[in-house]
């Protein structure tokens, strides 16, 4: 249990991190109880499973050439479990980029994710998810948004908060000071949590602040702040639910520091070998958020790792499904790249379009079905061949 | 009717604006208690409370970043950027939130949001308080940029604007605030945005200028006209979109174009119209499209600023030159 004692005893100032269970699933504390049940803990569990598959799938998709640049979670997937059964459906999220496990819980389809990260804004619709901001790829510009959410939350006599994330380098950003400030001036039910992941990208965290730690910012802004273990997976759920309750009730915001490793690459594109050791990843691959939460399962009889490599199968063959969702979407139109810049599209925008249209159209033996320059008529730097063009009668419609 | 200058104008926008929809709100630097340096928003927070009109921490990308969250749930801020200056902090919300998150989500979430910024030179201001940066704001896909140059189409398209569903940029013209008084309709009304006026109808030049450079243009027009020059001139209004329809008739009858704009001239509005009036009215021209504008420098302080700012001696001193070119 947490709760607003629990404040006293883990002050960021004296650098007390809130932890429920060690490396080997036991809990620590004395009188702990949690308020969720065997099943709902056996459900965290497995859909931290369902999220570290779609990772490692994700990643195989994408050293397979079939989506561009994906950002891992492995490592840091309690926080994103225990925020997605926390997170109510009148919540609203601001995501950053790395909380896989809290969309697809806020009730995004693992299918406009891949389409998303394949390159298609569609993506971001997010059909069947209420209330949750698209990716925002500028570090910490998210967390005023978070802000002014709160304020409308508050204007309109809702019941609902806000969660606000972001990492660790993030809290060096303008914006994640402005945010807090706001939504403390303004009295704000958002809660922000800092996934401190240790590095961005190749910075490690000692040459990103001074500060002891990340939850200590709050304080100045009169932000109730808690440092948590991030990779606990109970830790994190006393706290987030707590945090919930605490900005509705409180219309406080509230800081958290949810203290993690990432265990993959920044993304794709980044080879960590480059700036972290092995002794590093050995330390934290010990703590791994999977193994604490199945050793505690396994110690009360409510998991047989047996069963994982069978389930992992079953994830994996839906994780294909929805993938091949993604592969088989519409193919992106033209119409799609002008028609949402404005509610109505203004005559300079319907202008360059019809141009280009009009180039398009201009001559079809120059095109295929695609809309693309036939490519015989191009030579390797992808100018125009003067000599071919237009001189055999070469049809390029039908190809 | 009610006699009324510019600042009177925006703030009886503001008022009719606030009355009738609750989900506006007011906010910015000094915009409450004290109405905002200019006064803008004076009295606004006595009529419509603190709780939608108040003075928000100093921080301007907190500011619009703010706005942007309570626009996506469905409020409709306007607020206020103190000076022209005092935007760029708030840049990165603009350009990589504010234009975009219509696009991003495909129109699920949108973001109508009015930014108000008092702009440009000539008030013997400090450093930071008398530039004018239309340019960035117009060349940000996603974004509606007006500026109105009198009090009628202040109120009017400041009502456009709040009834906007997209975000606008709404840039003041500070030094003509109080300087042009005019009957303003007491009642709710709107001006078109991406919709120039003809102010006047002139036959041997166009000049298109907008803001505070309207009044200084106008100057120069009695000269032009005591050597018989019939000048036509064109309020632009609207930056983004821009009026091609008014800028290509006027062209294609008088031959000759001058724009006039007190923003720096490197790939500022300026270019942007002639690169019109090449694609619209090409062989209708009898003399180079001509620009005249401030250097590509900092505007200077109060003391050097007359070498800077586009008098109406240099504006008609140019309308000259392209008339008998």
């Amino acid at each position: 249990m947490f709760d607003i004692q629990s404040l006293e005893k883990y002050k960021p100032i004296d650098n007390k991190m809130y932890q429920v269970m060690d490396n080997d699933g036991n809990v620590m504390l004395k009188d702990w109880k949690t308020a969720l049940s065997d099943d709902q803990i056996v459900k965290a569990y497995k859909d931290l499973l369902f999220e570290r598959t779609v990772d490692n799938m994700a990643v195989s998709y994408q050293r397979q050439g079939r989506m561009f640049t994906y950002p891992p979670n492995l490592g840091q997937e309690a926080i994103h479990i225990a925020a997605g059964q926390v997170i109510k459906e009148e919540d609203w999220l601001a995501p950053a980029f790395r909380e896989l496990g809290v969309w697809l819980a806020k009730g995004v389809s693992l299918w406009e994710i891949f389409l998303y990260f394949k390159g298609n804004e569609d993506g971001s619709k997010f059909l069947k998810a209420n209330r949750m901001l698209p990716v925002s790829v500028p570090i910490a510009s998210q967390l005023v948004h978070a802000a002014g959410l709160g304020f409308a939350m508050k204007y309109n006599k809702e019941e609902a908060a806000v969660f606000g994330f972001v990492g660790d380098g993030g809290t060096s950003e303008g914006d994640f000071h402005e945010a807090l400030n706001f939504a403390a001036v303004w009295d704000a039910p958002v809660v922000f949590v800092v996934q401190n992941n240790q590095f961005a990208i190749s910075v490690p965290l000692k040459m990103q602040t001074r500060s002891i730690n990340l939850a200590v910012k709050g304080l100045a802004y009169d932000v109730s702040s808690i440092l948590v273990d991030g990779n606990d997976f109970f830790a994190m759920h006393d706290v987030l639910s707590f945090a919930r309750e605490y900005v509705l009730k409180e219309n406080r915001p509230f800081l958290i520091e949810a203290k993690t490793f990432r265990r993959g690459a920044h993304t794709t594109s980044d080879d960590p070998t480059r700036y972290r050791t092995k002794e590093e990843e050995e330390a934290w691959e010990a703590k791994d958020p999977a193994l604490r939460l199945q050793k505690y399962l396994v110690n009360k009889g409510l998991w047989d790792p047996k069963d994982e490599a069978e389930l992992v199968a079953q994830y994996k063959k839906q994780i294909d499904t929805e993938f091949e969702k993604a592969e088989s979407y519409q193919e992106y139109k033209l119409d799609d790249v002008f028609g949402f810049m404005y509610e109505t599209m203004p005559d300079e925008l319907k202008r360059q379009k019809n141009m280009y249209e009009n180039f398009l159209n201009m001559d079809s033996r120059f095109h295929g079905n695609d809309g693309k320059m036939d490519s015989r008529f191009h030579g390797n730097d992808g100018r125009m061949d003067t000599h071919s063009q237009g001189d055999n009668g070469i049809s390029g419609g039908a190809k | 009717m009610k006699v009324m200058n510019i600042v009177q104008a925006i703030n009886d926008a503001l008022d009719i604006k606030l009355k009738e929809d609750r989900s506006i709100i007011v906010y910015g630097e000094d915009v409450g208690v004290e109405g905002g340096v200019f006064r803008v928003t004076e009295d606004l927070q006595l009529k419509h409370g603190a709780g939608r009109i108040f003075d928000s921490p100093l921080a301007e990308s907190g500011i619009v970043g703010t706005a942007l969250g309570m626009a996506i749930a469905g409020l409709k801020p306007v607020v206020e950027m103190q000076f022209d200056g005092f935007v760029y902090p708030a840049m990165n919300q603009i350009i990589s939130h504010v234009g975009r998150f219509r696009n991003r989500t495909r129109g699920k979430f949108t973001v109508p949001m009015v930014i108000r910024i008092p702009y440009g030179g000539g008030i013997n201001a400090l450093e930071h308080h008398s530039e004018s940066p239309e340019a960035y704001f117009g060349h940000t896909p996603g974004l509606k940029v007006v500026i109105p140059s009198t009090p009628y189409d202040a109120k009017g398209l400041l009502i456009a604007a709040i009834e906007d569903p997209d975000p606008v940029i709404y840039l003041e013209p500070k030094r003509i605030y109080r300087a042009i008084k005019q009957e303003v309709p007491e009642e709710k009304y709107s001006i078109p945005i991406g919709k120039a006026k003809v102010l006047s109808s002139g036959e041997h030049i166009t000049v298109v200028a907008y803001g505070a450079m309207i009044r200084e243009v106008q100057k120069a027009m009695v000269k032009a006209k005591e050597q018989g020059i019939s000048v036509e001139l064109i309020d632009l209004r609207s930056i983004f979109p821009v009026d091609r329809d008014t800028i290509r008739q006027s062209v294609q009858k008088t031959g000759r174009i001058l724009i006039v704009t007190e923003a720096a001239q490197s790939y500022g509005p300026a270019a942007e119209i002639i690169s019109i009036v090449n694609e619209e009215a090409f062989l209708s021209l009898e003399a180079p499209p001509t620009r005249l504008t401030g250097f590509d420098t900092v505007i200077p302080l109060p003391l050097g600023e007359k070498h800077y700012m586009l008098s109406p001696e240099r504006i008609f001193s140019e309308i000259k030159k392209v008339v008998s070119y």
